[in-house]
């Protein structure tokens, strides 16, 4: 073992000193090269750069692409220079080492143009292929993919051959199909090429092969192969299928998230409307009180524990429900006992409060949107595939959303509490008279209502903006999920949310977003012909009245 | 009370004959004051003031459109602002073919937005729209066959109470959708506007404007008075009954859903014509007289005022705008505190209103208790 890396080490250490000098030489030559003025020679340059395996190559590859490399007018040493005030802040090109600061007029630049940029970005790719790094790998299969220079067909078949990441290996069969197909003269390995490409779900590749079926300007085909042209046309079906397809997928997820929020929205408005008949107006408000409850725990977060900050919706759900609750048990106690048996009055009455409350938190949180952050696991997204990305703070929301409407239904089914909430719900007055006290079960159930819209109302603040109006954003499309699901049980304020989520995000693309929003209230109206009490609705004779 | 001693007799309340010369005299002494008088005289009506009484007493009509569905037959609807905007429309789309050729683009028929969209002809359903009478004709058409359809589909599957209420709410969200789209043709966001005259008469002259004043005063005054005409015969009494015990009155055999479709049609007609005559005396329609908020804010003026007396509403919705312009101007970030106080108070406290309040007083006051009159 010991032999072995000592062997290793005087090999490396060998190589260190004798390497540079001769690599040394070839870059500086190399260069030199550049500043010619023949392209041809240019190009020979950056590609025997790339070939030559120097260190500092990579370097001076990216200055040339982004026309940081210079010649001193001077001594005509190459360096690469950083704007730094008026004149540049230059380093050695060889050494890397800085070199002081230069005036404009003191430097030439290396000219670089449109099919250099192509011959440099290649070589650059090729540069890369060979990183230790996955993540470098990946991208720099991915510039070769789109240059798709010949040249690097040799490279990208050695660096498949020898890729373990499959993922990676993936980008490379990806790139080299490209890259034969659009610079192999054999007609058998272009089609061969087409058809690994059809694997790939993607918009880029869908490009790629549809060049490929490009007419010129007098309307005739530009590619003259024609078992090629039937390939490519094969392949392009195949890729547009399969984007359909997840086109459709990420409908669905965007209905279903849609979906989850409405949930979220609506079943707090289902439960005190099942429970005591009357809509909650200030249920918007809820949820915007939530909303706004987040961010102030955030900002608690922001200026005490920075550090803790992806904790910080572990403590806002339970903040905005309790705070929500709580608003909630004071205005069943405060306005609504007092209009029992007057569900109109008391619709009117939760409107006037929602105004206030509205105002009031534009008077002290000012009117523009809150900043509201995701937390670090709250961020990003999951690609799954071509044209489908799932983003996490939505499929997080999707999640919540179902952990609370299964909470809920085990509270409802389990507990004594929700024994006494179905009883009233059923028939008040005999759930009177068998002791119930139908005032407890009401402010509970209208604290309960608004706590869940306060949670709601933490969930939206990841994915929308926090201001004053949030809650009259969803406020109209929940009552109609309550409408659409009826009140008699839960699950069809989960089947009416779903749906309607669903029905929404499928329509949005053939009808644009406001017709769609219309023709689901249409829907909703026509629908209740059918079922004036909602899908799920109580039957009875109490129900009546 | 279903059995009041004046029921029957047209004019017979206090309030109503109070509630009437007022109108005819403010019909006539507006105008008046405003026009004859020199501009220096205290007595003296500047115009401005003379738009602003017209639009209260639009809205006058349009609560009071609102109090007979409300009031009398137990409907309570939250999208009565749809109706008044249509009403407004119709007129809107008379006053913006008028125009003809004097719009900023010169086109002689397209109006500016439209030529603004780039759109080469005339929308179908914007035909007819320069002739006056098929505009008036429209202007209660259009309301009324939306609610015909509406409360057909709704009454005939015994869609009631809250859920009415919300989806009359739905209705006017749909169309504030609807009518937000450009390619509706009705101006987009922006509406109508840029108005120049109506039948000849400049709309910005002091004439023109005392005129739509008398018009709206009388209208008012007409409306009031088919409103009463309607809750004092035997339909009205059915109307009542229906409120007070749907099914009930379903059991002796009385057709609920037709009166109901018939009062609602007709108020909904009324609220159109609210909305037309509000305008010319306004000069603007835009899509968010769709908005929900502001349908419920009508409630609330009935509210206020007195549900199911008619002048109730009148008298609400008179002191909650007038309440709204002082407060917007002199305290903008009041006002929504006030009208949400409002909404609270008044149910709690106040469940039958200003008039219906007066008539609580009234065992000890006998004046009042004839001014209260006859709520049925």
């Amino acid at each position: 073992m010991f032999r072995k890396v000592l062997r290793i080490s005087l090999v490396a250490v060998a190589l260190a000193v004798l390497l540079p000098a001769a690599a040394r030489a070839d870059l500086l030559q190399d260069l030199q090269a550049l500043t010619e003025k023949s392209n041809e020679t240019k190009a020979a340059a950056v590609e025997s750069l790339a070939a030559g395996g120097h260190e500092r190559a990579l370097p001076i590859l990216e200055a040339y692409l982004d026309g940081q490399l210079f010649q001193v007018k001077a001594d005509d040493r190459m360096v690469i220079g950083e704007e730094a005030g008026k004149g540049y802040r230059i380093f050695d090109a060889v050494t890397g080492e800085a070199a002081g600061e230069l005036g404009k007029r003191k430097l030439r630049k290396v000219r670089i143009n449109n099919r250099l940029r192509q011959v440099v970005k290649a070589a650059l790719g090729g540069l890369t292929l060979g990183s230790a790094d996955p993540a470098a790998r990946m991208r720099a299969a991915d510039a070769v993919f789109r240059s798709a220079p010949a040249e690097m067909v040799a490279p990208l078949e050695a660096a498949l051959a020898s890729e373990e990441n499959a993922r990676v290996a993936e980008r490379l069969r990806r790139a080299l199909a490209a890259t034969r197909l659009v610079n192999a003269e054999d007609s058998a390995l272009r089609v061969a090429a087409l058809q690994t490409l059809a694997d790939f779900t993607d918009p880029d590749v869908r490009a790629v092969v549809a060049g490929v079926l490009r007419n010129d300007d007098a309307g005739a085909p530009l590619e003259s192969d024609a078992a090629v042209r039937a390939a490519a046309q094969e392949t392009l079906a195949t890729i547009e299928r399969a984007l359909e397809f997840n086109r459709f997928l990420a409908s669905i997820f965007q209905g279903i998230s849609l979906g989850s929020v409405l949930l979220l929205a609506a079943i707090g408005l289902a439960i005190t409307f099942g429970v005591m008949g009357v809509i909650n107006m200030a249920h918007g408000e809820m949820v915007m009180l939530g909303a706004y409850t987040t961010f102030v725990v955030q900002e608690v977060f922001r200026t005490s524990f920075p550090g803790a900050f992806d904790y910080s919706l572990a403590v806002a759900i339970p903040a905005g429900f309790l705070v929500t609750g709580l608003v909630g048990i004071g205005i069943e106690r405060g306005i609504i006992r007092f209009l029992y048996g007057r569900p109109l009055e008391t619709l009117l009455a939760t409107w006037g409060l929602s105004l206030i409350l509205q105002q009031l938190v534009r008077s002290i949180f000012g009117p523009t949107n809150r900043e509201v952050g995701n937390p670090s696991w709250m961020s990003g997204a999951w690609e799954v595939a071509g044209g489908l990305t799932l983003t996490y703070n939505r499929l997080w929301i999707i999640v919540f959303a179902l952990v609370v409407f299964a909470l809920l239904m085990a509270l409802i089914r389990f507990s004594s509490y929700g024994l006494q909430m179905r009883a009233v719900t059923q028939n008040r007055p005999m759930a009177s008279s068998m002791g119930i006290r139908t005032g407890w079960v009401d402010a509970m159930t209208f604290g309960l209502g608004s706590g869940i819209a306060g949670m709601a109302g933490v969930a939206l603040s990841q994915i929308d903006n926090v201001s004053p109006n949030l809650g009259q954003g969803y406020i109209i499309d929940s009552f109609m999920v309550v409408v659409f699901g009826g009140v008699g049980n839960l699950w069809g304020t989960l089947v009416g949310a779903f749906s309607l989520g669903l029905v929404n995000k499928f329509l949005e693309p053939y009808a644009g977003a406001v017709l769609g929003k219309i023709l689901v209230l249409v829907v909703v109206i026509l629908f209740i012909q059918k079922r004036p009490r909602g899908l799920f609705a109580l039957r009875g004779r109490a129900v009546e009245n | 009370m279903l059995l009041s001693n004046d029921h029957g007799r047209l004019l017979s309340p206090l309030g109503a004959k109070i509630t009437l010369g007022l109108l005819l005299a403010a019909g006539v002494l507006v105008p008046l004051l405003n026009l004859a008088v020199p501009q220096d005289s205290v007595f003296h009506v500047p115009t401005y003031l003379v738009s602003l009484l017209g639009k209260y007493l639009c809205f006058a009509l349009l609560a009071l459109s609102v109090d007979l569905i409300w009031g009398y037959c137990g409907i309570l609807s939250l999208g009565h602002g749809a109706f008044f905007a249509l009403g407004g429309y119709a007129m809107g789309m008379h006053l913006m073919r008028q125009i003809g050729d004097r719009g900023v683009y010169g086109h002689p028929v397209l109006p500016d937005f439209m030529v603004f969209l780039n759109w080469k002809e005339l929308p179908w359903y914007w035909y007819g729209f320069d002739s006056f009478p098929f505009a008036m004709l429209m202007v209660v058409l259009v309301p009324g066959l939306l609610a015909l359809v509406f409360g057909w589909l709704a009454f005939r599957s015994r869609v009631t109470g809250v859920y009415l209420s919300i989806i009359t709410q739905a209705m006017t969200f749909a169309l504030l959708l609807a009518f937000f789209r450009n390619d509706m043709g009705f101006g987009g966001n922006n509406g109508l506007t840029d108005f120049k005259d109506l039948l000849g008469f400049d709309l910005q002259s002091d004439g023109t404007r005392a005129a739509l004043f008398a018009t709206s005063a009388l209208a008012l005054a007409l409306a009031y008075l088919l409103c009463r005409w309607i809750v004092g015969s035997k339909l009205g009494r059915v109307l009542i009954a229906i409120r007070d015990a749907e099914s009930r009155t379903r059991f002796l055999g009385y057709r609920v859903e037709f009166y109901k479709l018939f009062v609602f049609v007709l108020s909904a007609m009324l609220a159109g014509i609210a909305g037309a005559l509000y305008v010319p005396q306004v000069g603007i329609i835009n899509p968010s007289e769709f908005s929900p908020a502001n349908s419920i804010e009508i409630v609330i003026w009935v509210a206020v005022g007195g549900r199911g007396y008619l002048h109730g509403a009148i008298l609400g919705a008179v002191l909650v705008n007038y309440a709204k312009t002082y407060l917007t101007g002199a305290a903008p970030e009041i006002w929504l505190f006030f009208l949400g106080g409002l909404f609270i108070a008044v149910t709690v406290f106040m469940p039958k209103g200003i008039i219906g309040s007066l008539e609580q007083v009234s065992a000890r006051v006998p004046l009042l208790a004839r001014v209260a009159g006859g709520r049925q």
